[in-house]
């Protein structure tokens, strides 16, 4: 089956997961972000790799944060940019995704920037680009459904990459609701297609999607048993409208069991980091005593996902 | 009208012919298969040469949208695409809008089409008001009105008390109840099998529980009431050991699957493919090679197209979004021809699935080249392929995941009553 995020070059066409993404490829993005870093601390803060392109970021899902931050990445690379927020569902708005698709190809855009509610909607996305002959526009996905936020899980590579050199002995645990988690996903392939020997995916069964274990994972419903001797931990965000009903009894009972405390990081690796996609719910799947702790590295995150959102959005536009 | 289809290999599998054979027709019944009856002189000759002749095939479950859904699909274009695709009976599910749940409306739909002299049609009739769940319907109005037997087509009957007492009364009148097997909370919001793949996808799972606890209630009160149950579209192998286990047992139960789910599996869903998008979903690979030994080994009696018209803008859509089902009429002879292949059948064996047994399935007289019976008859060519594309489809779903396939088995002549209703050549 035809890879649909890559060209018949074998390049990187859209950004839709970071399953099967060669581990050439992700290199290459974490070596092009690397020299993007320090741009956010120059005085003019940008560079003309995308000068006179068009970005429109295609929120069908609420997103302050993730918007935010590929908005600057685009600024930065000097892009246009144009926000549209079409929150509400694709149905109840009238119009089809594809008829809002064509619309704003119509107005000569450069590249989607799609967030979507539902699992595999920028491949739609993208299929119907290359249907319609428009193989000069591309797709990157800022999260859809359930499935995947590659940038995300590209940022946490990077992060991970910057504090712990080598892949190839580190220990990884990813905490919570697995379940419905896309950056959860999105780290896996990541990691072990980067060759990180031992993924660890730790929360109760009700948010433990079946199959997991053929993802390459080790499933632990026991926190302090996950979180021996390991190197990296990444921990999810919670959603409020899953802090109780038939999955979990209260966001209380979640942190006795699950939350990330003090008590509970001696037992990773001393030199541990600790990861959050934000925004954290601290009390809930975080104590503030290790967020605001020497071993997180939260926001350090948030800069690098600045320059690894305007290393793939160049690396694209250069395709 | 005097018929006369020479040459044929005829494949009528309740009388275990299959062979070279001529098969005469008059007045709209067989009247004789071999040797042409003294002073026949046919009206028009077929020639078969090279065909396969076969009983028209028998459909369990093909959706015609009307009424109600005729932006979907019409009756004319069903009916249509079915004797394109050499069925020449199908029952039809009463999820209709207005749902089939009272005698005027399944009249009406009958006598529609019958109007267009192509396909019999074989309405299920509602077993609950407007499919709620609730209060029955009046089930021997609507077997008076035509209706083969009840169900509840993709609905489900929430309230077990509600299921007890409808099968209590159908078993009153020997009324067949067909039922898909489907927990009414397990796996609701799913929209593909619970497994890796799903888990990969990020897209929300219908556990194999779903298929098995409905099983295990739906048995639990055929003991007690009796009623002669028909399963829809079995999707599971845990599925299939429980119906051969209520089979050995000598509950009165039959069961179907659809013809999809023989040869795909969750992994065909591919990157989010909406086309691949049923109900029930495609399972596992260890499911779909139990499905196909529940038809050989007579666990699952008959095999459907499951045809389900869905439009554009309802299946271009984000998979979760885009309505289950596919196109199945046009696809359906084709499809066992091809499994009949892949799992070295004989294909009488295979074809029975399509005619006489499912016929018996549903208590109609087709599915058979019996003399004296009703002549409905299906010429394919084994030997030609075609390939799926939209555009080329009589029916009005034009979403297959089989579309851009090359199927074996090409349709060449649909007979019903008698009458050539569809002939490629022509």
């Amino acid at each position: 089956m035809h890879n649909p995020q890559l060209n018949k070059h074998g390049e990187l066409q859209h950004l839709l997961t970071t399953e099967g993404l060669p581990k050439a490829v992700i290199h290459h993005i974490l070596d092009t972000a690397a020299s993007f870093v320090n741009i956010g601390n120059r005085e003019v803060k940008k560079v003309p790799l995308m000068r006179g392109k068009s970005v429109f970021n295609l929120f069908f899902e609420n997103s302050t944060r993730t918007r935010t931050t590929f908005e600057i990445a685009s600024k930065r690379l000097s892009a246009d940019v144009i926000n549209l927020n079409i929150a509400a569902s694709s149905t109840s708005k009238g119009e089809s995704l594809l008829d809002t698709i064509d619309n704003l190809a119509a107005m000569h855009a450069d590249m989607f920037v799609v967030r979507h509610a539902q699992s595999g909607a920028p491949y739609l996305i993208a299929r119907h680009l290359q249907e319609t002959g428009q193989h000069h526009v591309h797709v990157v996905n800022a999260g859809d459904g359930r499935h995947a936020h590659p940038t995300q899980g590209l940022l946490d590579m990077y992060t991970i990459r910057h504090y712990k050199k080598d892949f190839s002995q580190l220990r990884v645990a990813i905490v919570g609701d697995i379940l419905h988690s896309r950056v959860a996903r999105s780290d896996i392939h990541a990691l072990t297609t980067l060759g990180v020997p031992e993924v660890r995916a730790i929360g109760p069964h009700t948010l433990l999607p079946s199959g997991l274990e053929q993802m390459g994972v080790r499933v632990f419903t026991d926190m302090n048993e996950g979180l021996k001797d390991v190197d990296v931990i990444i921990t999810l965000r919670l959603q409020n409208e899953r802090m109780s009903g038939a999955l979990l009894p209260s966001a209380q009972e979640f942190f006795k069991s699950y939350g990330l405390t003090p008590e509970r990081l001696a037992l990773a690796n001393l030199d541990a980091i600790v990861m959050h996609p934000g925004p954290m719910n601290r009390g809930v799947e975080i104590d503030s005593a290790v967020a605001d702790g020497p071993q997180a590295v939260i926001l350090p995150q948030v800069t690098f996902g600045i320059a690894v959102r305007m290393a793939v959005m160049s690396i694209l536009a250069g395709n | 009208m005097k018929l006369h289809i020479k040459n044929g290999r005829v494949i009528d599998p309740i009388n275990a012919i299959d062979g070279v054979q001529d098969v005469f027709i008059d007045s709209g019944k067989v009247l004789a298969v071999g040797v042409a009856p003294i002073g026949f002189v046919a009206q028009d000759v077929i020639d078969a040469t090279g065909l396969i002749v076969v009983p028209g095939l028998v459909d369990l479950c093909a959706r015609l949208r009307e009424p109600g859904y005729e932006y979907k699909a019409t009756l004319e274009s069903e009916l249509h695409a079915s004797v394109r695709g050499g069925v020449t009976s199908l029952v039809c599910p009463p999820d209709t809008d207005p749902v089939l749940d009272e005698s005027g409306l399944v009249e009406m739909l009958r006598q529609r089409a019958k109007g267009h002299h192509l396909a019999r049609v074989y309405p299920l009739g509602a077993l609950t008001l407007g499919l709620h769940g609730k209060e029955l319907t009046e089930m021997s109005a609507l077997t008076g009105a035509g209706c083969v037997g009840f169900s509840q087509a993709e609905q489900i009957i929430t309230d077990t008390n509600v299921l007890l007492r409808a099968l209590q009364y159908a078993k009153t009148f020997n009324y067949t109840v067909w039922l898909r097997p489907q927990d009414p909370f397990i796996g609701v919001g799913g929209v593909a099998h619970s497994g890796p793949f799903a888990s990969r996808m990020g897209l929300s799972g219908i556990p194999v529980m779903a298929e098995t606890i409905a099983l295990h209630t739906i048995f639990e009160l055929q003991r007690t009431t009796g009623t002669r149950i028909h399963l829809c579209r079995l999707s599971s192998a845990a599925g299939v050991d429980l119906v051969r286990q209520a089979k050995r047992e000598g509950l009165p139960v039959t069961c179907d699957v659809g013809v999809h789910h023989l040869h795909l599996t969750d992994a065909d869903i591919g990157f989010f493919d909406a086309n691949a998008r049923l109900s029930p979903p495609l399972r596992s690979q260890r499911d779909r090679d139990a499905l196909r030994q529940g038809v050989v080994d007579g666990t699952i009696d008959a095999i459907c197209s499951d045809h389900t018209p869905v439009d554009d803008d309802e299946k271009l859509l984000p998979f979760a979004e885009a309505s289950p089902g596919a196109t199945g009429l046009e696809l359906l002879l084709s499809l066992v021809v091809k499994w009949a292949d892949e799992a070295q059948l004989d294909l009488a064996t295979a074809l029975a699935k399509i005619t006489c047994a499912a016929a018996d399935v549903a208590g109609l007289s087709g599915g058979k080249l019996t003399v004296g019976s009703q002549a409905d008859i299906c010429i394919f060519d084994p030997s030609d392929e075609w390939l799926v594309e939209g555009r080329a489809l009589a029916s009005q779903g034009k979403h297959s995941p089989f579309l851009n396939y090359r199927l074996p088995a090409v349709v060449h002549t649909t007979i019903v009553a008698g009458r050539i209703v569809f002939s490629r050549v022509s």
